[in-house]
């Protein structure tokens, strides 16, 4: 299995992410409710990005902008210099639902990517390899209904990686798993990262976890989002909770998000 | 099924636990033994007195009652020999008790004592009769019927469910179908009969033309929704893992929609066979509701039950094969129900 892992095309490296001047709002009642506000990014590839920010303050909605969903109101995304513009297998985004089709099984929902782009036929044994990399082989024929939350969220990972996306886009993927679990998947996902090179960009809330799993912290603001701080988190993985020097920039996180009164 | 209690349970007395395991088995097969008797019963009513009318089966029906009692007792003894037609019969027991109680007294009530008025309560054997002396024009009904049911219903079901997906699917396609549909949809299919008859060139089009109307819009309408009922976030999936367009209708929305779609033609079912019945009754000269019709102008009562028994087993069997092939393909769903 690793060395299967190994002999892939380690070429296939993460992409870059350049962000510009990226304005975006939304329809409410026929008046703009402003959510992102002149936010500009440079992701350079393999990097493990984290958006912290309060909740609702756009996080997400700058997610589907990279995801290529929706087109920003203003401002361009790049992938690897290319234009965003409609979404695109090479950026594949984890939810906070796992949103399994329910009407299929673990496999077939893995193998939906692949599907979609019509190479399913040639590429069966990625969808295998997808689902042995999640450790869920034993549930390879099992309907979302009879999986538990952490499985359904690793059947949405594996689906994600069988495509050997450039940029995994994770959308608070760990946000609804009960904290055993949250804390075993976010050491699997390091895992992943590393051995898969992949580009993450992840939107959470839970400042440890972002500094568990990034290389940066990026801190957005209340809405309209703006950049508020760039942090790199120098620090080798795997991590240690305990580190005195995460504790640290979790105290400056918290302060930039207007908590530091609770530490 | 059998009861344990706790010194049972616990242990010690292995009698205690067979003794309780063949009262089970003896309750099971009371009730088997029961039935038989009722059956040999409704044999016997058939055989003891004379019939109050010319009823040429009742000795026959007779015979057949006690074969049936015969097959009974001896299905509920060797129970254990004939693995699940055993077990089917054994849960079958009490119904097929109450069954020959009724037909025992049925038999009473009418061929031999006159209790209810004739003709209007044809005996037991006088529909047994029908389907012995009858059978061909029955068969002949019923194959007129069957074929006009299932080409109208396919009709009907196939384009309503294209027209749902598709105003499901498309803003413009519902813009200029809604409408029509909510002008159209509701009227009873019913209506249309007189024009119908007079529009279409034969009485069979024009009443396969309706069927398929009354099945087309619970399955258009049920579709639509289904359709339009899918979570934006299915989409998004499957657009970020490269989807296109026709890939989202036929692997993403239709799968979701399923089951409102069965929901509709579970609905479309039931009405198209009010229209069918109708249909053949009115205009066309086939059919078993243009037998009951047919039946009711000579008087012929029991040929009328005889008629509605075959109808009521084939449009029950209609819908269990729905529920079958729902079940089938949707076996990702958690507690359908059980038809």
């Amino acid at each position: 299995m690793v060395a299967h892992a190994l002999a892939e095309p380690a070429a296939r490296e993460g992409a870059a992410l350049d962000i510009a001047h990226v304005n975006h709002a939304f329809d409410i009642d026929g008046a703009a409710l402003p959510v992102l506000e002149d936010v500009s990014l440079r992701i350079e590839p393999g990097e493990f990005v984290a958006l912290l920010g309060p909740s609702g303050c756009g996080k997400s909605t700058l997610l589907r902008l990279v995801a290529g969903l929706e087109p920003p109101r203003s401002g361009t995304l790049r992938e690897d210099e290319l234009l965003i513009g409609a979404p695109h297998p090479s950026r594949v985004v984890v939810f906070q639902d796992p949103t399994l089709f329910p009407w299929r099984t673990v496999w077939d929902n893995v193998a939906l990517g692949l599907e979609a782009q019509g190479i399913l036929k040639q590429h069966r044994h990625r969808v295998d390899d997808a689902i042995a990399q999640v450790g869920l082989s034993a549930f390879r024929n099992a309907y979302p209904h009879q999986l538990s939350g952490g499985m359904a969220q690793r059947a949405a990972l594996a689906r994600a990686l069988v495509n050997d996306p450039k940029v995994l886009v994770l959308d608070e993927p760990l946000g609804k798993l009960d904290s055993l679990t949250r804390i075993t998947m976010q050491a699997e996902l390091v895992s992943l990262w590393q051995r898969k090179r992949f580009t993450a960009l992840l939107v959470t809330h839970d400042a440890e976890e972002a500094l568990f799993l990034a290389n940066r912290v990026i801190v957005l603001s209340e809405r309209p989002a703006r950049i508020k701080a760039d942090i790199a988190v120098d620090r080798p993985y795997p991590r240690h909770r305990g580190d005195p020097y995460l504790a640290d920039l979790r105290r400056k996180i918290l302060g930039l998000l207007g908590l530091e009164a609770t530490w | 099924m059998s009861t344990y209690s706790l010194s049972d349970a616990d242990g010690f007395s292995d009698r205690g636990v067979s003794t309780s395991l063949a009262r089970a088995r003896l309750r099971a097969a009371a009730a088997g033994v029961f039935a038989s008797l009722t059956w040999v019963a409704f044999g016997v009513a058939c055989l003891r007195w004379e019939d109050v009318g010319d009823w040429s089966r009742t000795h026959d029906l007779g015979v057949a009652a006690v074969v049936i009692a015969a097959i009974i007792l001896l299905g509920t003894l060797g129970a254990d020999h004939l693995g699940r037609l055993g077990r089917g019969l054994r849960q079958r027991a009490p119904w097929l008790a109450a069954l020959g109680a009724f037909l025992a007294l049925w038999e009473l009530a009418t061929a031999k004592f006159a209790w209810l008025p004739l003709p209007f309560f044809p005996p037991p054997q006088a529909i047994f009769e029908v389907y012995t002396d009858d059978l061909p024009k029955l068969l002949d009904s019923v194959i007129a019927s069957v074929k006009l049911q299932l080409g109208g219903y396919l009709i009907g079901a196939a384009a309503g469910f294209l027209t749902g997906v598709s105003i499901g699917w498309s803003r413009s396609v519902g813009y200029w179908v809604h409408p029509v549909l909510r002008f159209i949809g509701p009227l009873p299919a019913t209506a249309w009969l007189p024009i119908a008859f007079f529009v279409f060139p034969s009485s069979w089009s024009a009443s396969t033309f309706l069927i398929a109307l009354a099945t087309g819009f619970p399955v258009t309408v049920l579709t639509w929704s289904g359709v339009a009922g899918v979570s934006n976030a299915y989409y998004d999936v499957a657009r970020t893992l490269g989807a296109k367009p026709s890939f989202l209708v036929a692997k993403v929305a239709i799968p979701a929609a399923l089951p409102h779609v069965f929901v509709g033609l579970f609905m479309g079912l039931g009405s198209s066979f009010a229209v069918l019945v109708v249909a053949e009754m009115i205009g066309v000269k086939a059919g078993l509701g243009w037998y009951l019709q047919w039946a009711q102008g000579w008087a012929a009562y029991a040929n009328m039950y005889a008629a509605l028994i075959v109808m009521s087993l084939l449009c029950s069997g209609a819908i269990t094969l729905l529920f079958r092939v729902r079940d089938r393909l949707l076996v990702w769903q958690k507690g359908v129900v059980k038809w």
